[in-house]
């Protein structure tokens, strides 16, 4: 990022604290590692490591930004929770804090965007965007525009209905969004963009007083376990197949890569998977089986297809969701309930 | 295809290669795209990179391909494995094809061929009447309607892309696919990155899929308060509404109506105006960001036609436009049920007849599996 673009004010750093303004600014204000391993400065650490905490249990962390002498402690404990979390070095817990971080300063952009009267608050938020993920917004009677392309390369993770460009605002290449939906937009690679700055720093030697904290990270990230329950069900997409080739009815390519692909990844083999196809007009066991084989990664260039996702399907009309679809972008995902343990 | 017909549509082919390679018309990028061709009765041919325009006549010259494609993407290395071609970007590209479009004419120009014996009889048979064989290949003669009906899909097409999705008339090109459809091909730098799984979402759009009904202002809950959009409205709400209400005047009554009718009704509404509003393109072919289609202006071996570029699509008749092989006379023994009109000649029906036809006519019902050179 460029500097003196933005001009971030300690306000703005202590919103965004993942710009590369915040790091400028403590160093300008005399701040290194070594002062803050002090025991003076014991309640950072603390502020730091429960940011993380909140964070790692799904939680946003609020900031008191009403008071404006709080606001180096706010910049500050994110980059000592940053130092924490690349000396523990788990991705799962440094994953959970970009997003929960990302979930804080979407908040902070929303309300930016939200009071676009006042010029000077919109500004930040939209370079923001811009300079950070490439996304041109314009604002326009109270909406605001961003190219259709821009749209839907961010648009297509998100599996609600409303998501859709068909539900959507659309003229002359333009999408019409509110600030709430233009900020949900890049929360994704606003925790990728937070992620990778902390996978790219390199660790200083930290103060002794931040390795107690970091031990407390491991132990954290070892509750954090989910355990999926695989139901033996089939969803209604692959069921559909199933049927039609049962019938000894003609299943399209796109119905017989779902099929072989789903199947596949439950973990069942080409062996057990050729014989479904027996019924189809066209079979040809030689074929099946070199198709099959080639899917799975085990000929050809070794590539392993992963089973097409529900939009793709509903594009290709091989969907036929229920209600136990809910919730889910892949059928792979079907009947497989995440049970969190605790202990 | 037996040996003298696959000599005559070379022939005819390589005659059209030579004749008129200034109908080619190569995308930009030409050393940036995968080209790949068929032979008669040969496999599919690709990751074939081609330095220029000379070097793609050579080939055609020297190969006399019966159908030549090129990618809809630009790779740093064209000619290497998929995996290694470093994908760059690739144009948006529509098919639109009558046999899609459940039309009611399709019964009364489509023929069922005997794989067995190649007896030929009018309209679909599940067993061939004098062999008894069960396996057999459906052939459909093209038709004025079903080209008049593709017609105004590409209109529908052509609409979205300009108003909604902004792109510029000058960037839209339109081609008679050279067979029973329409090929559309749009340049803009715009949408050139997207990936399938956005070209999908794209697509849905096009064909108006997925629209649910809190984007017309119907609401789940206090329905009666929905309020609908306005006829004026630009994208799917005007258009939407348009199609609900049919005129300003009827608007009010048709409003409270639809209202009335509650949420559940209007989905069913938005599930049958997605056959009339929707433009219906094949989903497959513009999700495919590697795929090698249909070179502009060459011939297409389903019919002997050529995919031509169509400046005005209205006055566009493919039955004359496309219709491009030599004209000199072939005997052939012709078993087609349906008469055929090109370059307004009334060819047929035939049944197992001798004839001498226009050699643009024997090949046509040749590559239709219809008629074989004596």
């Amino acid at each position: 990022m460029k500097r003196n673009v933005l001009q971030p004010g300690i306000m703005d750093l202590a919103k965004y604290p993942f710009l590369a303004e915040a790091g400028d600014y403590l160093r300008d204000k005399g701040f290194n590692l070594e002062q803050l391993g002090h025991p003076d400065w014991a309640p950072l650490v603390e502020k730091a490591y429960g940011r993380i905490v909140v964070a790692s249990s799904g939680q946003i962390y609020g900031s008191e930004l009403e008071r404006l002498e709080n606001a180096d402690m706010e910049i500050l404990s994110f980059i000592v929770a940053v130092i924490l979390l690349k000396a523990a070095g788990i991705h799962t817990l440094t994953r959970r804090f970009s997003l929960a971080e990302a979930r804080r300063a979407e908040k902070y952009l929303q309300q930016d965007l939200w009071s676009s009267k006042d010029k000077k608050n919109l500004d930040l938020p939209l370079k923001i965007i811009q300079e950070l993920f490439g996304v041109q917004v314009t604002v326009e009677n109270d909406e605001f525009v961003i190219k259709v392309a821009d749209y839907l390369q961010r648009a297509v993770h998100f599996h609600e209905k409303e998501w859709k460009l068909v539900n959507r605002r659309v003229q002359h290449g333009f999408v019409y969004l509110t600030a709430h939906e233009t900020v949900r937009l890049i929360r994704t690679e606003l925790g990728q963009y937070i992620n990778s700055k902390i996978q790219s720093i390199t660790l200083p030697a930290i103060p002794d007083t931040f390795k107690v904290r970091v031990q407390d990270l491991v132990l954290l990230a070892s509750k954090f376990s989910d355990a999926p329950v695989v139901s033996s069900d089939y969803p209604p997409c692959v069921k559909h197949a199933i049927e039609v080739l049962e019938k000894g009815e003609n299943l399209p390519h796109s119905g017989r890569f779902l099929l072989a692909t789903y199947l596949l990844a439950r973990g069942q083999t080409t062996d057990q998977i050729a014989p479904l196809f027996k019924n189809a007009p066209d079979y040809n066991e030689r074929i099946t089986r070199y198709q099959l084989e080639h899917i799975s990664g085990s000929s050809g260039k070794g590539t392993k297809y992963q089973c097409p996702s529900c939009n793709k399907l509903r594009s290709e009309n091989l969907c036929f969701a229920i209600p136990a679809c809910d919730g889910i972008i892949n059928p792979i995902q079907f009947g497989k309930k995440r049970g969190k343990t605790n202990d | 295809m037996i040996e003298k017909n696959s000599a005559l549509v070379e022939n005819a082919i390589k005659e059209y290669y030579f004749n008129h390679f200034d109908l080619i018309c190569v995308p930009p990028k030409i050393s940036q795209r995968e080209f790949g061709y068929q032979k008669i009765n040969g496999g599919m041919i690709r990751h074939v990179a081609i330095k220029d325009i000379k070097e793609l006549h050579l080939l055609l010259m020297q190969e006399t391909p019966s159908d030549v494609y090129c990618s809809n993407a630009y790779y740093s290395f064209p000619n290497m494995p998929m995996s290694e071609k470093d994908w760059k970007g690739a144009d948006l590209i529509f098919d639109i094809d009558a046999k899609d479009l459940a039309l009611p004419c399709r019964n009364d120009h489509s023929v069922s061929r005997c794989s067995a014996c190649n007896d030929v009889i009018l309209g679909k048979q599940n067993v061939c009447t004098k062999c008894g064989s069960t396996k057999s290949e459906t052939v459909s003669v093209t038709c004025k309607n079903c080209i008049e009906e593709s017609k105004k899909e590409v209109k529908k097409l052509v609409r979205i892309l300009v108003d909604d999705l902004g792109i510029k008339n000058e960037e839209i090109e339109v081609y008679f696919s050279g067979n029973e459809g329409f090929h559309v091909r749009a340049i803009n730098s715009n949408y050139e990155v997207l990936g399938s799984q956005e070209r999908a979402d794209l697509v849905d759009y096009i064909m108006f899929n997925g629209a649910i009904p809190e984007t017309f202002g119907i609401k789940k809950q206090n329905n009666s308060k929905s309020t609908l959009p306005e006829m004026g409205e630009l994208g799917w709400r005007g258009r939407a509404a348009l199609a609900l209400f049919g005129s300003k005047s009827k608007a009010p009554k048709v409003s409270r109506q639809v209202i009335l009718d509650g949420y559940s009704a209007f989905q069913i509404r938005l599930e049958g105006m997605r056959q009339t509003i929707g433009a219906r393109v094949d989903p497959k072919v513009t999700m495919d960001i590697h795929r090698v289609f249909r070179l502009e202006g060459s011939i297409n071996s389903k019919s002997g036609f050529s995919k031509i570029k169509c400046e005005n699509l209205d006055s566009f008749d493919p039955f004359l436009n496309a219709c491009l092989l030599g004209e000199e006379k072939v005997d052939i023994v012709a078993n087609c049920p349906v008469s055929i009109r090109l370059k307004n000649k009334k060819y047929g029906p035939y049944a197992n007849e001798r004839t001498s036809v226009p050699k643009y006519t024997a090949v046509y019902m040749i590559c239709k599996g219809l008629a074989s050179v004596i």
